[in-house]
C-alpha cells in the first residue's frame, strides 16, 4: 500500500509557487523586460533629481562604487541557480584584501602576491565546496561558518593594521579609467566576466546542467550529471572571483584593512534575487543580473544626489527586493490572503515558501 | 535527494515507534550533552591555565552577555525548526533598543514596564509583517527577512540620524536590570533561563509546538496531515519578532549607549548559536535549550580567549571554526542515527 502521492515528492520546494506558470522562458523574458523598465525609470528619476546624474564623472562614480559587488554577483548567480548559496563571499574578499596588504607590507613582488591571493581564494572556495558536496552539509550553514572563519582569518592576518602605501598604477584604479577612458577598471572586468559567465551558463552543457541540478537535484543525478563535481567547481570559482574582487576593492580604496567589504554578502544576494533568480534554484539569467546591478547601482547613486540619508538606502534595497518577489505572484497572493483571513479552522494555505536553498 | 529516494522505507519503518522514539530521545540527549561536555571542558582548560576565569565577575560578565543571545536563540529556534529563517532580528534589536531607550529622555519618569511594552510592540509589528509575507505571500523566508533586515535597519538609521542614547538619560533601575544578581548570577539570566525552559517545554510537549517540528521535517506531509502550516509559521515569526523587540530593550539596559549600529550582524551570531546548539538548519530537530547553551558557549569562548590573553583577533576565526565543527558532528550523528534506524527496522522485519 505505497502512497499514491509519492511521485510528486522530488522537487518539493520548487513547485510551491510554480504550479500555474506558463513556460519558463516566457516568464523569464517578462521578468527581464520588467527589470529593464525599472532601470529606465531609475535613470529618469536620476535625471529628474539632479542634472549631474548623466555626467561622465557621476557615471564613473556610479560604476566604480558598485563594481566589486557586481563581480561577486556573477558566481553567486550560478551557485544559487544550482540550488546552493555562498554567504562567505564578502569575507573571502576581506581575507584576500588582508593577505594582499600583509604581503605588500613585507615587500613581496606584486605578481607573487596576486598568485598567492588567487590561491587563497581558490582554497577558500574549495573548503566551502568540499564541506557542501563531500561532507554533505547544507551550504547555508557551511558558508555562515566560513563567513565568520574567513573574516576571522583576515583579522588574524592584519589585526588592527591598515596598509595603504600601494604603488601608483594600482592605487589609481579608483579614479582613472581603462586606457584614459571613463570606463572604470572594475566595471570593465565585470563586463568581461559577465560575458564569460553568460556564455557558460546559457550556451554550454555545463550551464544547462547547473539549471537542471537546481530545478531537480534527483533528476539531474539520474541523468548522469556530475552534480557534486560541478557544485565544487562553482564554489572554487566563487572563491577565486571574490579574491579578485578583494584585490580590486583594496586598490580602489587604496587600503587593506580587515573589515574591507564587511556585510556585502547580503547585498550580493539581494542583487541576485532582484535579478529574478529563484532562491530555490533552477531559474534566472545573467542578463537579469546585469540589469539588477544597473538598477541597484543607479538607484544608490540617484539617492546619493538627493539629500536622502545615504546610510538608509537599505530601505530602498529591501523594498526593491520585496517588490521583486511579490510582483510575480501578486494575483494569487491576494486570493490567498482572502482565503487565509477567512479560513476558520479548516484549510490553511498549503505549502509555505519554506526551505532556503 | 537521498531522503527522497528513501521515502518508501520510511513508511514501512513506522511500526516500531516507541523504540525509535527512545532512540531519538537518546540522540537528542547526546546532542545537548555533547555541547555541555564541550562547554565544561572548555571552562576546565581555561580555569586550569588562568584561575582568574573562575571568578564571580567573570561568570556575571558571561551570563549577562549571553542573555540577549539566548533569548534571540529561542525565537530563532522556533523559526528554524519549521524550516524557515529569521534574518531580521539584528535590525529589530537595533530599532527597539533605540526607540525604547530614547523614551526615558523624552518622557520624564516613564515606567520601565511601558518601555518594555514599546520594545515588544516594535518587535511584534516586524514579526507580524514577516509572518504574513511568508505565510500568505509564500515567499521564501530567507528573502523576506533579508528584505526586512534592510528596511528595519534603514528606518532605524532615518530615525536615529547621528544621535545616540547616552547612559545619563537612563534611570538607574533600568541600568540595574542586567546587573543585579546573586553569587555572580544575574537575576535576569535566571529569568531568561526560565523563559527558555518554558519555550523548550512548549515546543516539545504542546501540540502546536510539535507541529512546528512536523512542518520542518516535511511541509507537504504536515499539510496533508491537517496541520495549519501557514498559521504555525506565522506564529513562529511573530514570536521571534516579539522576542527580538524585548531583547532590544535589554540590549539598551546592558550597553547603555545606543546608536544606529546597535545589533548589527546579530542575525548571523544568533543563527550560529542555534546551529552550534544542535538545531538542524533545515528544520525538524533541535531544542531551544540546546540553542541557549550554544549561545552560552559562544560567549564563553569570547571571554575565555580574552582572559587567556589570546589576541581578540582570534575570536571570530575560532567561533567560525567551532560552528563548522558543530555542524559536521551533527551530520555524523544523524548519519549514524539513520543507519541505526535502518538496522533496527530490518531487525524487526516485515
Amino acid at each position: 500500500m505505497s502512497e499514491p502521492s509519492q511521485p510528486r515528492t522530488p522537487p518539493a520546494p520548487g513547485d510551491g509557487r510554480g504550479a500555474a506558470l506558463p513556460s519558463l522562458l516566457h516568464r523569464a523574458m517578462r521578468w527581464e523586460t520588467g527589470l529593464a523598465l525599472v532601470v529606465v525609470a531609475i535613470a529618469l528619476f536620476g535625471v529628474a533629481v539632479s542634472p549631474q546624474f548623466l555626467t561622465p564623472s557621476n557615471l564613473f562614480n556610479l560604476g566604480v562604487t558598485s563594481g566589486e559587488v557586481a563581480i561577486m554577483a556573477l558566481p553567486m548567480t550560478l551557485i544559487i541557480i544550482s540550488g546552493e548559496i555562498d554567504l562567505s563571499v564578502a569575507s573571502t574578499l576581506g581575507m584576500s584584501s588582508a593577505l594582499l596588504g600583509y604581503l605588500w607590507a613585507r615587500h613581496w613582488p606584486m605578481l607573487a602576491i596576486f598568485v598567492m591571493v588567487v590561491l587563497l581564494g581558490a582554497a577558500a572556495g574549495l573548503f566551502n565546496g568540499v564541506m557542501v558536496t563531500r561532507v554533505g552539509l547544507p551550504s547555508l550553514a557551511v558558508t555562515i561558518g566560513t563567513l565568520a572563519l574567513y573574516r576571522g582569518i583576515a583579522l588574524i592576518i592584519l589585526g588592527s593594521n591598515t596598509i595603504s602605501n600601494f604603488p601608483a598604477p594600482y592605487s589609481t584604479i579608483g579614479v582613472l579609467g581603462v586606457a584614459n577612458t571613463d570606463l572604470p577598471w572594475n566595471v570593465a572586468i565585470f563586463a568581461a566576466l559577465a560575458v564569460i559567465f553568460g556564455v557558460v551558463l546559457h550556451a554550454t552543457p555545463t550551464g544547462r546542467s547547473i539549471y537542471a541540478m537546481g530545478a531537480s537535484p534527483g533528476a539531474a543525478l539520474y541523468a548522469g550529471i556530475r552534480v557534486k563535481r560541478i557544485k565544487l567547481l562553482l564554489f572554487v570559482t566563487s572563491g577565486v572571483v571574490c579574491a579578485l574582487a578583494g584585490v580590486l576593492w583594496t586598490f580602489r580604496l587604496s587600503t587593506a584593512v580587515q573589515n574591507n567589504g564587511i556585510g556585502l554578502e547580503l547585498t550580493v544576494v539581494a542583487i541576485v534575487l532582484l535579478a529574478g533568480v529563484s532562491i530555490f534554484g533552477g531559474k534566472g539569467s545573467i542578463i537579469g543580473v546585469v540589469l539588477a546591478v544597473l538598477a541597484f547601482a543607479g538607484l544608490q547613486d540617484a539617492l546619493l544626489l538627493t539629500n536622502f540619508n545615504q546610510e538608509a538606502t537599505g530601505i530602498v534595497t529591501g523594498g526593491l527586493l520585496l517588490i521583486s518577489v511579490f510582483v510575480p505572484t501578486a494575483g494569487s497572493a491576494v486570493a490567498r490572503s482572502r482565503e487565509w483571513f477567512r479560513a476558520r479552522g479548516r484549510r490553511a494555505p498549503s505549502v509555505i515558501g519554506a526551505g532556503h536553498e | 535527494m537521498r531522503a527522497t529516494v528513501a521515502t518508501p522505507d520510511e513508511t514501512t519503518r513506522k511500526p516500531p515507534r516507541v523504540s525509535s522514539r527512545r532512540l531519538t530521545e537518546r540522540v537528542f540527549r547526546i546532542r545537548e550533552s555533547g555541547i555541555i561536555v564541550v562547554l565544561v571542558l572548555f571552562v576546565a582548560v581555561t580555569v586550569s591555565i588562568q584561575p582568574r576565569f573562575a571568578s564571580q565577575q567573570e561568570l556575571h560578565f558571561i551570563l549577562a552577555n549571553t542573555t540577549v543571545f539566548a533569548l534571540l536563540a529561542l525565537g530563532q529556534t522556533m523559526v528554524v525548526v519549521s524550516r524557515n529563517v529569521d534574518l531580521s532580528v539584528g535590525s529589530v534589536v537595533g530599532l527597539s533598543a533605540y526607540l525604547s531607550a530614547s523614551l526615558f529622555g523624552k518622557v520624564h519618569g516613564i515606567p520601565i514596564v511601558v518601555v518594555f511594552l514599546v520594545g515588544l510592540a516594535i518587535g511584534l509589528a516586524v514579526g507580524v509583517a514577516n509572518g504574513l509575507m511568508v505565510a500568505i505571500g509564500r515567499v521564501p523566508s530567507l528573502v523576506v527577512t533579508l528584505a526586512t533586515l534592510y528596511i528595519v535597519r534603514g528606518i532605524d538609521i532615518l530615525i536615529v540620524g547621528g544621535n545616540e542614547v547616552v547612559a545619563q538619560t537612563l534611570p538607574n533601575a533600568f541600568i540595574q536590570i542586567p546587573r543585579a544578581g546573586v553569587y555572580g548570577v544575574p537575576y535576569l539570566a535566571i529569568a531568561v533561563a526560565v523563559v527558555v525552559g518554558l519555550g523548550a517545554y512548549y515546543l516539545r510537549s504542546y501540540r502546536s509546538g510539535r507541529e512546528l517540528y512536523a512542518i520542518g521535517s516535511n511541509p507537504e506531509a504536515a499539510r496533508l496531515a491537517g496541520i495549519h502550516v501557514g498559521r504555525r509559521v506565522f506564529t513562529a515569526f511573530t514570536v521571534s519578532g516579539a522576542i527580538a523587540g524585548v531583547a532590544g530593550v535589554l540590549w539598551a539596559a546592558q550597553y547603555q549607549t545606543v546608536d544606529s549600529n546597535a545589533g548589527t550582524g546579530y542575525e548571523l551570531t544568533v543563527i550560529a548559536s542555534v546551529v552550534v546548539g544542535g538545531v538542524a538548519i533545515f528544520g525538524g530537530s533541535g531544542s531551544a535549550v540546546g540553542a541557549a547553551i550554544g549561545a552560552l558557549l559562544l560567549q564563553t569562548i569570547n571571554s575565555a580567549l580574552y582572559v587567556l590573553g589570546i589576541s581578540p583577533f582570534w575570536d571570530q576565526a575560532i567561533a567560525g571554526l567551532l560552528l563548522l565543527v558543530a555542524i559536521t558532528l551533527d551530520r555524523v550523528i544523524s548519519l549514524r542515527l539513520s543507519a541505526a534506524l535502518r538496522r533496527r527496522s530490518s531487525g524487526v522485519g516485515t
